[in-house]
């Protein structure tokens, strides 16, 4: 595993306490899981979505990441509706940890309320919380 | 190490069985057939499927030199955390292969199989006995499935009383199966932190205690290994609120006698009879995991039930509450022999001792291996000690590692990465049957392990070395699995 100085985290992200990002891009929110994250897991094996359409409550379980180490759930940055799923995934479980911030995106969602995003975590706070921990 | 254990002996490389295919091979001859020929439905014909030709002595070396390559509770020590790999006495299988048992067909009626009917109903009580519970059922086939039933259980009696609740409290200790055992049975998990001492604290269960949760799954001693000491008083707040206590028995091996579960407030507790009692699992199951109960509970418990008459024993349905039958016939009967016999040969002292062996060879470990690995939680605890790798980061050498080359020197790996609250978790029970010789060889080895750690990490990261093979793949095995055998 690495330091937390050898890993990567971009800026114009969110982030949850629980290691999961969120990228708004035209109105909706890319979800997916933190390099600390997947760096934490290890080789991911599979990935488990919900379905287009489905919604969520922020906090909610929405999915689970499986690695060679333990099986993990996924929760919801905000409140939200399924847009898009990233099917690739399915074939293609590594990309998780290969690309976490782009091929490795997990969720597009249409938020029921961006202004949440306000209530997570920004960069330096996500960091901050990873060196304290 | 005066004298390594790992053995380096006679054992061969085996090909697949497909690889051995000769076309034209045969382990049994057809007999000539005696009945006139008929056509055959469409449906039914086809091509069958792709199985290797082989000869039967083909067949039996094949098995047997891959069991030769298997390392087991007989081979050598499994300190599996929250397995309880202990060692399984012979007299359990000489007892359970006894003709009358072994032979005994599921189809029999009462009458004729009295014999095992008062082993069931006798294994009922002596259960009832250790954990200080009212009743018993013996039908769960597994521990997860005496989770199910359990949740069954308090679903059933809530509704008997007019009371529909949607949640179970599951604490971050306990195991990782309870979830998933709340939820098939329609409730939603909800977690709780346990608290800085590694247990929980009655104030976090009664900050999410409320009107709409039917209880708590609360495994005791935990996943750490410790001894959950706020339980009567979390029972307090969760009974208070109309909720019931349900308690993972998996770790009983600590406390076989030792806690008055009844009087602590649990309303119904599984047991693993594979683990505490001495059954074999792994692969070597199967298992069973009877669910015992407070009186309350009792007439919601599975069905057919045993039940004594002037002498004999009968199988009644006639509990109309019951949560319906959860296993075919009677549950797995041949674990059941093996969980009898064991307690009739330790009798009541007996078991209360090899609790008591059990914390103390946890212990003694605890103690001799905290100065090498990093004890998160450091006080006395149960039957099962947690570690981490955290005295081994600035290496970059992994829990994974020091499992890997533990093997290296003859032992089983314990469990690793869990408990999940444990970053890079070594969960390790050696159970009461190991001497203090061999626990001692077992300290000697991890505290070489860590040594090798920072003196030769790459040695670390390729093991193990004296094994068959070397370092699996196993993100590939889980990723693009060989099917074959």
């Amino acid at each position: 595993m690495k330091e937390i100085s050898e890993l990567d985290f971009p800026e114009d992200l969110y982030y949850t306490e629980e290691h999961e990002w969120a990228r708004v891009t035209d109105g909706n929110v890319t979800i997916g899981i933190s390099d600390y994250a997947q760096d934490q897991l290890g080789d991911v094996v599979f990935v488990e979505m919900p379905a287009s359409g489905d919604q969520f409550k922020k906090g909610d379980a929405f999915g689970t990441v499986e690695s060679v180490k333990a099986v993990s759930e996924l929760y919801m940055p905000i409140d939200g509706e399924v847009i898009r799923v990233n099917q690739t995934l399915e074939d293609a479980p590594e990309l998780l940890n290969q690309s976490p911030y782009a091929d490795g995106w997990i969720l597009e969602i249409k938020p029921g309320d961006a202004s949440q995003l306000e209530t997570i975590l920004n960069r330096d706070a996500y960091l901050k919380m990873l060196k304290e921990s | 190490m005066s004298k390594p254990l790992a053995p380096t002996g006679l054992n061969m490389n085996e090909p697949l069985l497909w690889e051995m295919d000769k076309p034209g091979r045969t382990a049994f001859s057809m007999p000539r057939h005696d009945v006139p020929s008929a056509p055959l439905h469409d449906d039914l014909a086809g091509d069958g499927p792709d199985f290797p030709d082989l000869n039967e002595m083909g067949v039996i070396r094949h098995y047997t030199r891959l069991s030769q390559w298997n390392f087991g509770v007989d081979t050598g020590m499994y300190p599996l955390g929250s397995c309880t790999m202990k060692y399984n006495p012979k007299i359990n299988e000489k007892v359970s292969r006894l003709k009358g048992f072994a032979a005994l067909h599921p189809m029999l009626p009462a009458l004729m199989t009295q014999g095992a009917l008062r082993l069931m109903a006798e294994l009922e009580r002596f259960l009832a006995e250790i954990t200080a519970m009212d009743a018993v059922s013996l039908q769960p086939a597994a521990g997860a499935q005496g989770e199910l039933a359990g949740m069954l259980l308090i679903h059933a009696y809530l509704k008997s009383l007019g009371v529909k609740r949607s949640k179970i409290i599951i604490p971050d200790t306990a195991h990782g199966t309870n979830p998933a055992s709340a939820a098939l049975c329609g409730y939603r998990p909800v977690r709780v932190t346990s608290g800085e001492k590694g247990i929980l604290t009655p104030h976090a269960v009664s900050e999410v205690m409320d009107e709409d949760t039917a209880g708590i799954m609360i495994t005791n001693p935990n996943t750490l290994g410790l001894f959950e000491e706020n339980i009567k008083e979390i029972a307090r707040i969760v009974h208070g609120k109309g909720g019931q206590v349900y308690c993972d028995g998996a770790n009983m091996n600590a406390v076989m006698g030792m806690v008055h579960m009844g009087n602590s407030g649990v309303d119904v507790l599984h047991l693993n009879l594979h683990k505490t009692f001495s059954a074999p699992h792994g692969g070597g199951g199967p298992g069973a995991g009877p669910v015992c109960v407070a009186n309350h509970l009792a007439p919601f418990l599975p069905v057919p039930r045993i039940v004594v008459k002037d002498g004999v024993y009968h199988l009644s349905e006639a509990f109309p509450q019951s949560v319906g039958r959860l296993h075919s016939f009677l549950g797995n009967f041949g674990v059941m022999i093996k969980a009898y016999a064991y307690i009739l040969s330790m009798g009541a002292e007996g078991l209360k001792k090899a609790s008591q062996l059990a914390v103390l060879n946890a212990n003694y470990l605890k103690e001799k291996l905290k100065t090498v690995l990093h004890l998160p939680y450091d006080r006395p605890c149960m039957h099962e000690c947690v570690f981490s790798d955290k005295f081994q980061r600035d290496q970059k050498i992994t829990t994974l590692d020091m499992a890997k080359r533990l093997m290296d020197f003859g032992f089983h790996p314990p469990t690793i990465y869990f408990p999940l609250v444990v970053d890079g978790a070594i969960m390790i029970e050696p159970t009461e049957t190991e001497s203090l010789e061999e626990i001692d060889r077992f300290v000697e080895a991890f505290r070489i392990v860590t040594r090798e750690a920072s003196e030769s990490p790459d040695l670390l990261r390729g093991s193990p070395k004296r094994c068959r093979v070397a370092r699996l793949d196993e993100t590939l095995a889980a990723r693009r699995p060989c099917l074959m055998g």
